[in-house]
Order: structure tokens, then sequence, then C-alpha cells
């Protein structure tokens, strides 16, 4: 239970940004995204006016900056790929610190980056404010495929449960001696993934009985009526609607 | 006055063909408090799977409060049989307490404020309303329990099934627990083989063994009978002796 009370991306709050409906917030951040990539790369004015217009999303929420950046770490596999495309690229190229690296190279990899950037730091942000079961119930309203927000959902609830029952196998595995040193002993690992994988199935056809003894029919019931008002889905459209502006003024 | 549990002759065998169920004839009536007692492996918990009709039987008939448990019957049935699992991992699967509560009433159509009182009371009834906003893995073994306890009386059940219930606890939880279950005002049918806890709890036994029924009586007088008991694979723990009635 190394999550504590609760989700370690969630920022607990009271904040207008919090106190937004999920769905409102799920809808401006998937529309804030598409002006994000829809902006052609040459602009790079689009780009600085996108980032501050999430510093004062931030602010709004009171998300502190250095919060956000310390889990922008999450992008660094994404920025090490972006930095090898100009130094294999091909075209037309230059010579920058004595590298010879590719123009168009360079081009994509700006591109990668300043929207993966954005992009990511929305996501933090919606994460920061909004608990991980809320953004379920957001992605429930906004009539997302149920079965996917019910797999979802029992991931978020059975993940904890798991993985206890993971150490647990683990423990009576070093009590008995083993301990994984090399690649030899990558079976021993891979069959305690099975007995895992198995375990696991069986307890999803035990909740799933209990489910039905509750009058389960394939649909989640609807427990926490979070309709939104149009003044919330203004307050949340607002950022989209900023970021359109901002690409339309840049034209 | 009809009783909440009739079930009769049911047989049933598994898919594999393995017979679990030879004819099991019992009937509970509206109120009463019965152990359902057999050792691992006696068919225990394949007949508490048909009194919610999860199984079919092969042959024979359930009724719960006079309504057959059949295809057609199921969505009534099963809010009138609270099943309480024996790992309330499995009972409670939604991301808080209230949500978890909730999800049988919400089921059957209960929305609103009307919702709301129905998960607070049954959650006063277990003691746990002040965790009504947690996510159920924070809570401790013995309060989850009894948090599956709630989910199943706020679908304000005929009668309450319990599979083990005092299995895994400790000797205050399983006191508490105990408590709870006697302050209830509802038919009560525990599946157990913990011997004590049911003579605490159960006026009347029912001893399940090799798929058929082969005891029905107050629990002290079953209990002090130790042929009868060790013919059953069951027994007293160690150190508890139960004085001839």
């Amino acid at each position: 239970m190394g999550a504590g009370h609760h989700h370690q991306l969630y920022l607990p709050g009271g904040s207008v940004v919090h106190r937004l409906p999920p769905q409102c917030k799920l809808l401006a951040i998937f529309a804030f995204a598409i002006v994000v990539v829809a902006t052609p790369r040459e602009r790079f004015w689009a780009f600085a006016a996108y980032a501050v217009l999430l510093g004062v999303v931030a602010a709004a929420a009171r998300v502190p900056v250095t919060y956000v950046g310390r889990r922008m770490v999450i992008e660094v596999p994404f920025v090490l790929f972006a930095f090898l495309i100009p130094v294999i690229g091909l075209g037309e190229r230059i010579t920058v610190l004595g590298l010879s690296l590719s123009v168009p190279g360079l081009w994509a990899a700006w591109n990668i980056l300043a929207k993966a950037t954005l992009g990511v730091a929305a996501s933090i942000l919606l994460a920061a404010t909004t608990e991980p079961r809320v953004i379920l119930i957001g992605a429930q309203r906004l009539r997302l495929p149920s079965l996917l927000v019910q797999i979802a959902m029992f991931m978020l609830r059975y993940m904890d449960v798991i993985m206890e029952e993971m150490r647990r196998m683990r423990v009576a595995r070093e009590s008995r001696g083993f301990e994984a040193r090399n690649f030899r002993h990558i079976p021993v690992i891979a069959r305690s993934a099975g007995a895992l994988f198995i375990r696991s199935y069986e307890r999803g056809e035990r909740v799933h009985l209990a489910m039905l003894s509750r009058g389960y029919s394939g649909r989640m019931p609807i427990i926490q009526d979070m309709s939104a008002s149009a003044h919330q889905w203004a307050t949340a459209l607002a950022l989209p609607a900023a970021a359109l502006a901002v690409l339309g003024l840049t034209w | 006055m009809v009783n909440s549990l009739e079930v009769r002759q049911l047989a049933y065998a598994y898919p594999d063909g393995t017979q679990a169920l030879f004819g099991v004839d019992l009937s509970i009536a509206r109120g009463e408090r019965v152990a359902l007692l057999g050792p691992n492996g006696a068919g225990k918990t394949t007949l508490v799977m048909h009194l919610n009709g999860i199984l079919t039987p092969g042959h024979g008939t359930v009724a719960v409060a006079g309504t057959p448990v059949r295809k057609d019957t199921l969505k009534e049935v099963r809010q009138r049989v609270g099943l309480v699992f024996q790992d309330p991992d499995d009972q409670l699967f939604m991301p808080t307490v209230r949500d978890d509560v909730a999800f049988g009433p919400a089921n059957a159509g209960v929305r609103g404020e009307d919702l709301d009182r129905v998960v607070k009371n049954a959650l006063d009834r277990v003691g746990m309303l002040e965790a009504i906003d947690r996510p159920p893995h924070h809570l401790s073994f013995g309060q989850r329990r009894r948090v599956a306890v709630a989910t199943v009386l706020a679908m304000e059940p005929e009668i309450l099934v319990l599979d083990e219930p005092s299995s895994n606890l400790d000797p205050a939880a399983r006191r508490e627990l105990a408590e709870i279950l006697r302050s209830l005002d509802v038919t009560v049918l525990m599946v157990t083989h913990d011997l004590p806890y049911a003579l605490e709890l159960c006026e009347r036994s029912l001893i399940l063994s090799d798929g058929v029924i082969a005891a029905d009586g107050p629990t002290r007088e079953l209990l002090a009978d130790a042929e009868l008991l060790a013919r059953h694979r069951l027994e007293l723990p160690y150190g508890f002796a139960i004085p001839a009635v």
C-alpha cells in the first residue's frame, strides 16, 4: 500500500480547477492537445503562448511548477529519441558545436519535443487536480466504451491487491533461498508470473460472481451524479478556446 | 408464513462430472439464524452458489421467500439473497466504500438522496459510517469484512448468507462481527466450520456432508454429540467441551 492515502499523482486541493467536473476537464485537455498537434511547427510563438496558458491553469489550480517539473521526468525516453533524430536524419546538414546535424531532423525533433512536452504537462495538470477514480467517472460520462472504463476501474482497485500478492510470492521464494541474480533464474520468475496471472484470473471470476450477486447486468450503475453546468463547461473549455485563438492569431 | 429459504431435493454435478450435491433438503424460517456446518469439500460453497442462482440446479428447486430461483426471477432473487463472500477483496470491487455499498441499490434503480440514505444506513448498522469515503484497500481486514456485510445489507435482503464469516479475523474483530450479526434483524445462513462461532450465534445448525444434509437440530445438541461430529470430519477446537443436554 505504498500509494498512501491519495494517488501519487494527485495533489489534493479545492481550487476552481479541482472542482470542475471530470468530463469537462477531460474534454478540455483533449481539445487542447488537438490544437497543439495541429499547430505547424514553424510557429514558435504559438508554442510559447500555449506554455503560458498551461502556466495560467497551473496557477489557478495552485499546482507548483516544481511539482509539474518533477513529474515531467516520464518524458525523458522521448526526449532522448528526439535528440537522436537530427544525428541520424538525412537531407541538408549544418554543423552545430562541431556536430553535423540534419536540418529536417532538427525540425522533426523540435516538433516532437514541443508538442509532447505541452501534452505531458497538460496531462500532469489533469492528474494533479483530479483523482484517478473521478477521471474514470468523467470518461464514463463522456460515453467512452464502457468495457474499457470498467477495465481501468478494476485495474485501479486491484493494483495494490495484486502487488501485495506479488510481494508475498517473492517473500515465499526468498524464504526458500532463491534470489534472482542472473538470466538463468528467468524461468523461475516466469513461472511466478504465470501463477500470479492464474490467481488474478480466478479473483476476477470471484469478483464477477460478487457483482452478479448484487444485480450487475453489464453496465456500471451511476452512483455519483456529476453533471456539469454550462458555466463549468465554459470554464473548462476556455483553455482549448484560448489555444485556438492563439493558433488563429499566429496564422 | 412463507419460509425465507426453501431448498428441495437439490442435486448438482459440475460440468466435469463431479457430483457435489446429492439431494439437499432444507428450510429456514424468517428471522432464524442457522449455521451450515461441514468439512472442506462437503459442498457448502456449491450449495451457497445455488441460493442466488449463480449455479443452476441439476435437479430440485430453490425458493427464496416463496419465489423460485429461475432465469426469469434471477434479478429479484439476487436482491433478496445477500451473499457475503469469504474474501472481502472479492466483494469490495469499487474505488470507495460509498460506491461499493451503493453498487447493489444503484443497480436496482435507487438514485440521489434515497441512495445516499440507504448507503449511510447500511454502513451505520455495521459501525463503519466514518469510513464512507475511504478506499476499501486502506481498511483493516475486519473492517473490510464489515463493509462487505454492509454492501449486501444495503439491498435489504430477505436472507443474509455468510461464507466463513470468522475466517482470518483476530479475536476482537471476530467478537465485533458477532455483535453486529446479532444486532441485525434479518434471517441469517452462516456457512462455517468454526463450531464455537456457530454455537455463539445460531440456535439451529445443519451438517452438510458428502452432498446431503446429515443432521439438522439445535446447535448445542449437535455439537455435544462427539460421535456425530467425528463421522462428518468436524471437531471442536482443543479445550472446548459442550455438556450433553
